[in-house]
């Protein structure tokens, strides 16, 4: 079953519909409600190895649905710690809880201070509200 | 919903692979008012068409219907499509929505004294109720496949047609354009799901029938795009001899269907390494991977056949494989 709405207030977010749960220098990734509605029920997650590097404001990976394909865009720069395998084997995870098992990496921080550029879920909000 | 042919079509209402899934399973509605319906009429109707379509009309009586290709000289498809003989000397054929105007474009410059072609198609809605409860739900009798009769159904009069683009048994429904509400209405309270062109596509996919504009078109020929089973070689047709001369050479590339044997859905326009390509993909939810169809060198059509497409820059597996790509398994 599709998730309920929602953009926790304990998240950043990336105006490309993705978010960061920021803790001791490293971060977990993954997309919004909103990236997981418009694409629709997810069928393939195109990962990054771990040990790649992603580079803020670029794709590190790729979600598709039936319906289209959509660059996965790294809201902070860092490296691959960790890539979450069950996404991979059950990409409709995503759909069903965006911000708890359907996260899509974790990577160290190589810039903290670049957090500061993403939203606050508020500001997120009114982002998506305007789309 | 997006622009599609003119009309504003809706992909999915809940979600395409639940769409896709209650058609395979039970019932599914898709409006397909925006096909395209031609009415050729005429002592001479039958002969005319006989002329220009790749079938053999004399196969088929009144109340009876049939696959067949619009060719061109080349044995290129200018349309596929559904002729419904409706009287002795009248037929309809149903057509594909973006290629109305040049079906009817076609015939009309080729009619000759005795036939009358005339384009109908804003005068009719038609209804696809498609799935293995779809004749029980609507509360129909069984009858065969390619068949049409005049039925009530609760109240309303529509020809209902043993046709379809979802590999399931259902039904075609054509009602005059002003009752398409009601009977939409009804079909929903007898239990049909409504589902969206996003369904429609991967369940005509699964089944391998071609998408006139991806698979098959003007620059494709009927023999290389596996249709020769609707090409009635033994009479004459426009682009017949073509055809025969291809038949009789055997085609340089076939469209194929293949399962993706790795991960990654393909999708129409990638490349498919030594000279193919992808003419439509997705995601197959039944297989629950990616499947597609394309056209590669004769080479490396048979069934079994491995072979490597270019999904966005990786190199992904596929494996060449029997029509249809989907089979519900029996008993």
């Amino acid at each position: 079953m599709a998730a309920e709405e929602s953009y926790p207030d304990d998240l950043r977010y990336h105006p490309e519909h993705d978010w960061a749960r920021i803790e001791d220098g490293e971060a977990v990734l993954g997309v919004t409600w909103y990236a997981q509605d418009a694409l629709g029920e997810l069928v393939h997650y195109e990962p990054p190895e771990a040990g790649a590097t992603v580079t803020k404001d670029s794709s590190y990976g790729e979600v598709e649905s039936v319906k289209a394909v959509s660059d996965i865009i790294a809201p902070l720069s860092g490296e691959v710690l960790d890539v979450n395998q069950a996404i991979v084997d059950a990409p409709e995870t995503v759909n069903e809880d965006p911000y708890g098992a359907g996260w899509l990496i974790r990577i160290r921080l190589t810039d903290p201070g670049e957090s500061d550029d993403l939203l606050d879920a508020e500001a997120y909000q009114q982002l998506v509200a305007e789309q | 919903m997006v622009p599609f042919a003119g009309w504003e079509m809706p992909v999915q209402y809940e979600g395409v692979i639940q769409e896709h899934r209650t058609v395979r399973a039970d019932c599914g509605v898709f409006d397909v008012s925006h096909m395209g319906e031609l009415e050729v009429e005429g002592p001479r109707a039958h002969e005319l068409l006989q002329s220009i379509l790749s079938n053999d009309l004399d196969k088929v009586e009144p109340g009876g219907a049939q696959y067949t290709l619009l060719t061109n000289e080349r044995g290129g498809i200018v349309d596929d499509l559904i002729a419904y003989r409706l009287e002795p000397g009248r037929y309809l054929l149903i057509v594909n929505a973006s290629n109305r105007e040049a079906d009817f474009q076609w015939l009309k410059e080729r009619e000759i004294p005795g036939s009358d072609v005339r384009d109908v198609s804003d005068e009719y809605a038609l209804l696809a109720v498609q799935g293995p409860r779809s004749v029980e739900r609507l509360g129909l009798d069984d009858a065969s496949a390619f068949t049409f009769a005049m039925q009530e159904l609760d109240g309303i009069e529509c020809m209902v047609n043993r046709t379809g683009y979802t590999g399931e048994r259902g039904v075609e429904l054509m009602v005059p354009a002003e009752d398409a509400e009601e009977l939409w209405d009804r079909v929903l309270e007898r239990g049909a799901v409504p589902c969206g062109l996003g369904a429609r596509d991967t369940l005509r996919l699964e089944v391998c029938y071609p998408l006139h504009g991806n698979d098959i078109g003007p620059d494709t020929d009927a023999i290389s795009a596996g249709l020769g089973w609707v090409c009635a070689l033994d009479k004459e047709f426009t682009g017949a001899d073509e055809l025969r001369r291809i038949k009789e050479a055997g085609p340089e590339r076939k469209l194929v269907a293949f399962v993706m044997e790795e991960t990654g859905v393909p999708r129409q326009g990638m490349t498919i390494a030594g000279g193919g390509e992808v003419t439509s993909g997705t995601h197959s939810p039944m297989l629950d991977r990616g499947i597609g169809m394309g056209y590669v060198p004769a080479a490396q059509a048979e069934p079994g056949t491995d072979l490597t497409i270019d999904v966005r820059g990786r190199d992904r597996r596929a494996r060449v494989v029997k029509k249809p790509i989907y089979k519900r398994e029996e008993g």
